[in-house]
């Protein structure tokens, strides 16, 4: 089996609708000129202009997911006593995700360390689950996934990466997964436009310039990271909510709340996100991060600095998306810019300077 | 707007307060920021453009304790004017410096007025933007990619103010044409509104960011979205808790809405939720005679209780 195809530009649709028949597809499909990841049906289709306004990690972590249900049911011979029955199963079906940019590709591999060993719902989508990544078009607004260890034709996180050239796509398989999709229909040898695709590779790789200092990947000061007068002024403007959490490829954060009725129910693990006040509300009533300064910090510091400790990598693709569409244009890259050890240095030797 | 008369009355105020709150420059040409400034450096990073899309007095409750002077526009000292109508800033800390305005960018419609190209410059001349990206420029009527708000706008002029920086300016079109969306949604059945706000609220991912961006959503951490204890709502991502907790934050606002705008603006999954919000309004003008935030001498009608109210006509006891 080769690992290179080719889809000529009118075979694109065709292939990717009938992937639908064997595979839960989706895919950036525009409505109401808000892009997200949809499951790809008739009539809709597969928008890759500009990034999609969430990552596609619901389709791997769902915003909502029933853990089990359970259902109370009183035991015939002795009608005092109550049975309690649960159910664990799932049934998650093959998927392919269509058209995940290389941060949001990348992402998932964020996931995989925390969840991928222990976590039995999130391993059987992951095993289930191709990902298709594409040569991004970029750069947006916000982006700077050059200064966080990644590019715009990156390929790591993808099982199949799809690069636009010469009227139609060239299709590489990254893993095995990825090289069962270059069995199907359509699909022709690529192999005569691979030069063409890893030009395009190239010349992408160079339009985003680096806005973070350190290479590959920023690396923060932890003594600058715990001035409490550096997270008050950089909060100052933030409004506590989950925009940034809820659209970021690598925040994984959850709750899990019984949702229950009367004669049973489900217990429910769903996003949360560390900007909301209740996310470290303790029974007691004390909240050890009761002030946004705090939980901005957080953010920030789980990313850059505890995810880095724990898993040798910093916790960020470089996406933008909390840039591009916080309300008040919190801007995560200016802030580790200003943490970086390389930035504390230039600080510390102006400062002797005056 | 004129940067440099803003930043001197800024200037003016500044020593008098722990806090002038401005707007500077954001992350890219198309985005301002809200600006805390302490120092008199700081206020020389102020702007005065059709890019100063926040309302920032919703910050005003927050900093209680505080001498806070803040910079507002016609629509946003309403909200300051329903603060004090409900207690909730004291007006002895707030200095209020007014910007007449004629009318803020929508970044969504100047996103999609360029077909979402990379944005390298906008610049503001006469109500006409001029927008440049990678591949073309591009002149607009300013109230073209303005949001709805702006565009019926009735209060240009700041209604509360210390001090007023620039020229007045005068409403644009009838009061009565601010509900014509309204009135139009209306012509639409019972069904057809009712698939609309399902499929729309649908989108929404629960960010709260519609409600902690609304200066008037007063019951913060106890929220019914979230309170475990009562647990009104459940977590599950389905349409129905959406709707609720939707109705729930429109209904709380009844004659307090101030149509800033904010929770439609904020709203990454671009639901239009000021929509709601003016179809309560609506009603409340109808059966109130009242326009929140107009008279910080006023109260709100759900604040208060008559026992025979002008307009609603009591239940016949049979």
């Amino acid at each position: 089996m080769t690992d290179k195809g080719y889809l000529p530009q009118d075979k694109w649709e065709p292939f990717i609708e009938s992937l639908s028949n064997d595979f839960r597809v989706y895919a950036p499909c525009e409505e109401d000129g808000v892009i997200t990841f949809q499951v790809l049906e008739k009539g809709k289709k597969v928008d890759l202009s500009r990034p999609s306004t969430s990552a596609p990690k619901g389709v791997m972590f769902p915003q909502s997911e029933r853990l089990f249900s359970f259902d109370f049911k009183k035991a015939p011979e002795s009608p005092d006593k109550m049975a309690v029955e649960l159910d664990a199963s799932t049934n998650m079906p093959e998927t392919v995700i269509i058209g995940a940019r290389p941060c949001d590709a990348k992402g998932f591999l964020t996931y995989d360390r925390v969840y991928l060993e222990v976590d039995p719902y999130y391993r059987e989508r992951r095993e289930k689950t191709t990902v298709v990544g594409f040569c991004c078009n970029g750069p947006f607004a916000g982006c700077f996934c050059t200064s966080a260890g990644g590019g715009l034709a990156e390929k790591e996180g993808s099982d199949l990466f799809v690069t636009e050239v010469d009227n139609g796509y060239f299709l590489e398989a990254i893993t095995e997964k990825g090289k069962k999709l270059l069995g199907r229909p359509m699909v022709e040898d690529g192999a005569s436009h691979a030069d063409a695709a890893s030009k395009k590779q190239e010349q992408a790789s160079k339009a985003l310039q680096k806005v973070i200092p350190g290479d590959p990947e920023p690396r923060i000061s932890r003594e600058a990271f715990e001035s409490d007068a550096f997270w008050d002024e950089v909060s100052a403007k933030c409004l506590s909510c989950g925009v940034c959490t809820y659209l970021c490829p690598t925040c994984y954060c959850f709750n899990i709340t019984d949702e229950a009725r009367l004669e049973g129910g489900e217990r429910v693990r769903s996003w949360d996100a560390c900007m909301f006040h209740h996310f470290t509300l303790e029974a007691s009533g004390h909240n050890p991060r009761g002030r946004k300064a705090m939980r901005l910090k957080q953010r920030v510091g789980h990313k850059f600095l505890y995810y880095v400790d724990k898993y040798g990598t910093i916790a960020c693709s470089g996406c933008g998306r909390c840039i591009r569409h916080c309300p008040v244009s919190v801007e995560i890259s200016g802030i580790v810019a200003r943490l970086t050890e390389g930035a504390q240095e230039d600080q510390k030797a102006a400062e002797a300077r005056s | 707007m004129n940067a440099q008369e803003l930043r001197k009355a800024a200037k003016e105020v500044l020593p008098s307060v722990d806090v002038v709150i401005g707007q500077r420059a954001g992350f890219d040409p198309l985005h301002a920021e809200p600006c805390f400034a302490t120092k008199p450096e700081d206020v020389d990073d102020f702007i005065a453009s059709p890019l100063c899309v926040h309302n920032l007095a919703s910050y005003l409750p927050s900093l209680k304790g505080k001498k806070v002077a803040v910079v507002v526009k016609g629509c946003d000292s309403r909200t300051v004017v329903q603060f004090l109508e409900e207690g909730l800033i004291k007006r002895e800390n707030v200095t209020v410096i007014g910007v007449p305005c004629s009318g803020i960018i929508s970044v969504k419609k100047v996103l999609e007025r360029v077909s979402h190209e990379p944005i390298q410059s906008i610049s503001f001349d006469n109500e006409t933007v001029t927008v440049k990206t990678n591949k073309r420029e591009e002149k607009i009527p300013l109230l073209e990619v303005a949001p709805g708000k702006c565009t019926t706008c009735q209060y240009p002029n700041p209604l509360i103010f210390d001090v007023l920086v620039g020229q007045k300016l005068e409403p644009r079109g009838s009061a009565e044409a601010v509900y014509d969306d309204i009135r139009e949604f209306e012509t639409k059945s019972l069904e057809e509104r009712k698939e609309y706000w399902e499929k729309t609220l649908g989108r929404c991912i629960r960010c709260y960011a519609c409600r902690n961006a609304c200066p008037l959503c007063v019951c913060q951490e106890s929220c019914i979205a979230e309170t475990r204890d009562p647990h009104w709502m459940s977590q599950k991502d389905d349409p129905k808790e959406k709707m609720t907790f939707h109705m729930i934050h429109a209904i709380h606002l009844a004659g307090r809405c101030t149509e800033c705008g904010e929770c439609e603006r904020v709203c990454p999954m671009d639901i239009p939720l000021g929509q709601l919000k003016k179809k309560i309004n609506m009603g409340m003008k109808e059966l109130y005679d009242y326009v929140p935030g107009i008279n910080p001498e006023e109260k709100p009608p759900m604040y208060v209780f008559k026992v025979e109210e002008d307009k609603i006509e009591e239940h016949e006891l049979s």
